[in-house]
């Protein structure tokens, strides 16, 4: 690992307890200069409360973390400097306009009024000008959001956190969200760094994935590492309840297969060659006795990565934990 | 990987501010907002007239048999000037700011912590200012007059401000160590034994057993007896009282205040 000082983002053995509760568990992770990287994990992995502890909100109780080579707790008021944040609930008074908001967060980080009013003409891509000068309470949810990246964006940071920058928009808006993410990063040269329980947003966006569960990192890399790993093809079957384990032992026997694991009733099977494999497996299976409900073959996800690494479904597990922490 | 370059094209660079900047700009933006908060401002203003009409209305007949040396009119004045000041704060806005997360996104900037809390204070004095200009106007309709004049009319108004200023320690405590709109707007309620175990009725030489007791203990005694004494001329004692009262509630509430903050913005 590089220098604190090297990296934009950088932890080592990264730790919060609440009481008896350990929400973040002995994380390391270092983002580059003008990366995305991707912190991707379900609600109640402790993605938040990463964020948190990068952006100054909240004081580590084990290990440290760096921010643009400056720690987080001991230099915690010229890291501020550097980073802006957006966090998972849109940080905006609805009784302000969209200006007002901007030109306080801006007049909080020493622009001048003409500074402000430049700044503003410069993220308007990112705003509805239009709306500007109305009350935010009259902001659809993608507006907001939008207002709320441009608000972290005033004092011209270089680290820019997100934290479920898209959690509860519409699709078109998500896209939206997107697409300035990408140009922030293209344009600007800013590091991202961005949680998400939404694999494709990871996929899409990120450069590389940190995947994060019961506070730990469970596998990290680029999303094209992450999916290899699995194999180029997935072959799933599910099969009937109580089947699974004498699949496994029946598909492990066949040539050409990578791994086979099971998850429940589903037995999954990692391939160079899916096309090629469907056969053998169906067949194998049929010979076997065991009924096959659905097989089906697709190019591996991170959801696939998720299930390898931690045994359960990104998507079960978010709706399992509830609130995030 | 997109981007080769961390070095964004805009010239803009923060910069480190001072207390007094982060003061203005919070208190700006909480000055801004009083106009569009009809809803809190409202209830405010009625109480206090509310009070002065009906409280000289129903009393000053029977209080024509007690000597006050001013007009029952003149005697309610201060009393509807504490009810307009006091436990007017925008601590609920405070609390507002919590739970929407924007509270937060101010903790990530670089501003001070404690101006934060004076910037709500700076707008609660203006806000108090404001409201003591209809009861004013009210008390003048009425009949007061003020032998100190324009001068002492201003200083009527000012301490009336600094005691309800001294006041708002007690709900923005509340309102940062809870983060609750119920617990702030129940606050209120500590308001009562101020505002009714003193001499909102009668001279402490007319109260009686326990009551004139707790009255000698009751800050608002004092603050009535300065702004009262304004009326017939200029009283250094009751003034000194007065100031010495606000300053006495103002430490300890503030004290809270500043607690309940320290806490609310410690990372730990």
């Amino acid at each position: 690992m590089s220098t604190p000082h090297a990296a934009a983002v950088k932890t080592e053995g990264l730790r919060r307890t609440f009481g008896d509760f350990t929400a973040v568990d002995g994380i390391d992770l270092e983002v580059r200069p003008g990366e995305i990287y991707g912190f991707l994990g379900p609600n109640g992995a402790g993605k938040s409360t990463v964020v948190r502890m990068l952006t100054t909100l909240l004081e580590p109780t084990g290990g440290r973390a760096w921010v643009g080579g400056l720690d987080v707790v001991a230099e915690a008021d010229d890291v501020r400097f550097s980073i802006g944040v957006a966090l998972q609930e849109a940080g905006l008074d609805e009784n302000m306009t969209g200006r007002e908001i901007l030109a306080t967060q801006g007049r909080l980080f020493g622009l001048s009024r003409s500074e402000i009013a430049d700044r503003i003409e410069q993220l308007a891509p990112i705003l509805e000008m239009r709306a500007l000068d109305q009350l935010v309470s009259s902001y659809s949810g993608g507006m907001a959001r939008r207002l709320d990246l441009a608000a972290a964006l005033m004092h011209n940071p270089s680290v820019l956190f997100l934290d479920e920058p898209t959690t509860g928009l519409d699709p078109p808006s998500r896209l939206r969200v997107w697409e300035e993410v990408r140009r922030l990063n293209r344009e600007f040269g800013l590091t991202l760094f961005l949680t998400t329980q939404y694999l494709e947003e990871a996929d899409e966006l990120a450069d590389r994935v940190g995947i994060i569960n019961a506070g730990r990192i469970v596998a990290e890399g680029t999303p094209g590492e992450l999916k290899r790993a699995i194999g180029t093809d997935v072959v799933t079957v599910v099969v009937d309840d109580g089947d699974a384990d004498a699949a496994k032992s029946v598909l492990e026997g066949i040539d050409g297969l990578d791994g086979v694991d099971v998850f429940g009733d589903e037995v999954r099977v990692g391939t160079e060659n899916g096309s090629q494999a469907l056969s053998p497996v169906a067949i194998a299976l049929g010979s076997a006795g065991i009924a096959v409900r659905e097989l089906s073959l697709r190019t591996p996800t991170l959801d696939d990565v998720f299930l390898d690494v931690t045994g359960t479904h990104l998507d079960a597990g978010s709706s399992a934990e509830g609130s995030s922490t | 990987m997109t981007a080769t370059s961390t070095t964004p094209r805009t010239e803009i660079r923060p910069r480190r501010t001072g207390f007094v900047h982060d003061t203005v700009s919070i208190a700006r933006r909480a000055i801004r907002q009083l106009p569009r908060d009809i809803a809190f401002i409202g209830p405010t203003l009625f109480i206090p007239l509310f009070f002065l009409v009906i409280n000289v209305a129903s009393l000053s007949e029977a209080a024509a048999f007690v000597d006050l040396g001013i007009t029952y009119e003149e005697f309610q004045l201060p009393v509807a000037i504490v009810f307009a000041v006091t436990g007017v704060t925008r601590a609920g806005a405070m609390v507002l700011d919590i739970q929407n997360g924007y509270f937060d996104r101010l903790m990530t900037t670089p501003v001070s912590r404690r101006a934060l809390l004076l910037g709500h204070m700076v707008a609660d004095f203006v806000l108090v200012v404001a409201l003591s200009v209809p009861v004013m106007i009210l008390g003048f309709f009425m009949g007061a007059r003020f032998d100190t004049g324009l001068l002492g009319v201003l200083v009527f108004v000012l301490i009336g401000a600094l005691w309800g200023l001294g006041y708002t320690g007690i709900p923005y405590a509340i309102a940062l160590k809870t983060g609750n709109p119920g617990a702030v707007n129940s606050s209120f309620i500590i308001f009562f034994p101020f505002a009714f175990l003193t001499t909102a009725y009668l001279p402490a030489e007319n109260l009686s057993g326990w009551l004139s007791t707790v009255s000698t203990y009751n800050p608002v005694t004092y603050v009535l007896g300065g702004l009262r004494s304004l009326f017939t001329g200029w009283d250094a004692a009751e003034l000194g009282k007065a100031l010495l009262a606000t300053l006495a509630l103002a430490a300890f509430t503030q004290t809270l205040s500043l607690l309940a903050l320290r806490g609310r913005t410690s990372p730990k």
